[in-house]
């Protein structure tokens, strides 16, 4: 089972910990075994430790340490954001934090929905069983 | 009599975000937390003005200490070895902070330094890759109190500075020179996303896989 995410320069990743929890960041360069410089489009590049950040399959071209605004053209030139948000990875963080975010009428809402889904569930079963019987 | 258990110097400080802050170690002298990141100073000082030396030589150093007590402490320990004077009889002219040009630049830092073993005295060059010259002396202190068992006082920087990437000696550095460079992450560290979500048991074994 060889490597697929590759700490690389280009290299997208999400932070997991500290205060830029939860951005997406783009390896800069690699200062030695632990640690990548980093930079993002609304953050000023800085240092983080690699236990920080979770790679994603998304890589971007550019040189090594490129200047703020060819790495926010490269950035918009590879869609960064748009594929995130489409991939698996991206869609789930999206819904934890809707899910996260619900007032009590949202759950109340939600609650409704549920019940709905599972009638509608069981009364396909429910047909499907009797075709069967 | 009442007691007044308040002021418990001997509690433990609140465990912050910064994983070189070990304000645990100075939570028994100081009950205010204080992180040991390495500061440079540039202290200038002279003996004091007498009858036989109007003006006295003005002598001037860079050094790193983490606070600005401690820098001046550090400066009269050196020009004590240098030339006759002492903190009683001299005088801190300036103190001031030198901050990094450039911190979001990777430099390859080498540290020359003479430092005192068990058995004598001996010198030392070391190699940082760090965006920081505060950053790699920081590195090459810790560095030298785990390979070495060599702690802070016993430690003198005799000279730092800036090394292009083809004058590196050491391999550890030289590594890196790589505008290519690409290596894969072998095992995800997994851990919750703040300590106050950490928890003693856990329902499963972590996944580690990459």
């Amino acid at each position: 089972m060889p490597f697929k995410r590759y700490v690389e320069i280009g290299r997208v990743g999400l932070v997991n910990y500290g205060k830029d929890y939860g951005k997406l960041v783009v390896i800069v360069d690699v200062i030695d075994q632990n640690r990548a410089l980093v930079d993002a489009p609304d953050m000023v590049r800085s240092q983080m430790n690699f236990k920080r950040l979770s790679l994603t399959d998304i890589k971007i071209d550019i040189k090594r340490v490129p200047k703020k605004k060819t790495l926010v053209a490269a950035m918009e030139a590879a869609d960064v954001r748009n594929k995130w948000e489409n991939s698996s990875w991206g869609r789930k963080l999206i819904v934890q934090k809707r899910r996260a975010s619900l007032n009590d009428f949202d759950r109340f809402k939600l609650m409704l929905a549920k019940i709905k889904r599972g009638g509608v569930i069981r009364q396909e079963l429910a047909k499907l069983k009797k075709q069967s019987a | 009599m009442i007691r007044d258990d308040t002021r418990n110097r001997f509690s433990f400080p609140k465990l912050v975000e910064n994983p070189r802050d070990r304000s645990f170690l100075a939570s028994w002298c100081f009950p205010v937390e204080y992180s040991v990141s390495f500061h440079q100073y540039q202290v200038v000082g002279r003996a004091l003005p007498s009858e036989s030396d109007e003006h006295p030589k003005i002598y001037r150093m860079k050094l790193w200490a983490t606070n600005e007590v401690r820098a001046k402490s550090k400066f009269w320990y050196f020009l004590r070895k240098l030339k006759k004077v002492k903190k009683s009889n001299g005088q801190v002219l300036a103190i001031n902070e030198i901050f990094e040009k450039s911190p979001t630049k990777i430099k390859n830092y080498g540290i020359w330094l003479r430092y005192q073993s068990r058995t004598g005295y001996h010198n030392m060059y070391k190699e940082y890759r760090d965006t920081t010259l505060n950053g790699a002396v920081e590195h090459m202190y810790n560095e030298m109190a785990s390979r070495h068992r060599v702690r802070f006082p016993c430690i003198q920087i005799i000279k730092t500075a800036t090394i292009p990437a083809k004058l590196c000696k050491r391999e550890s550095s030289k590594q890196f020179h790589d505008s290519h460079i690409k290596f894969p992450l072998v095992f995800k560290k997994v851990r919750p996303p703040s300590r106050k979500l950490k928890t003693t048991y856990k329902a499963s074994r972590p996944n580690l896989f990459m």
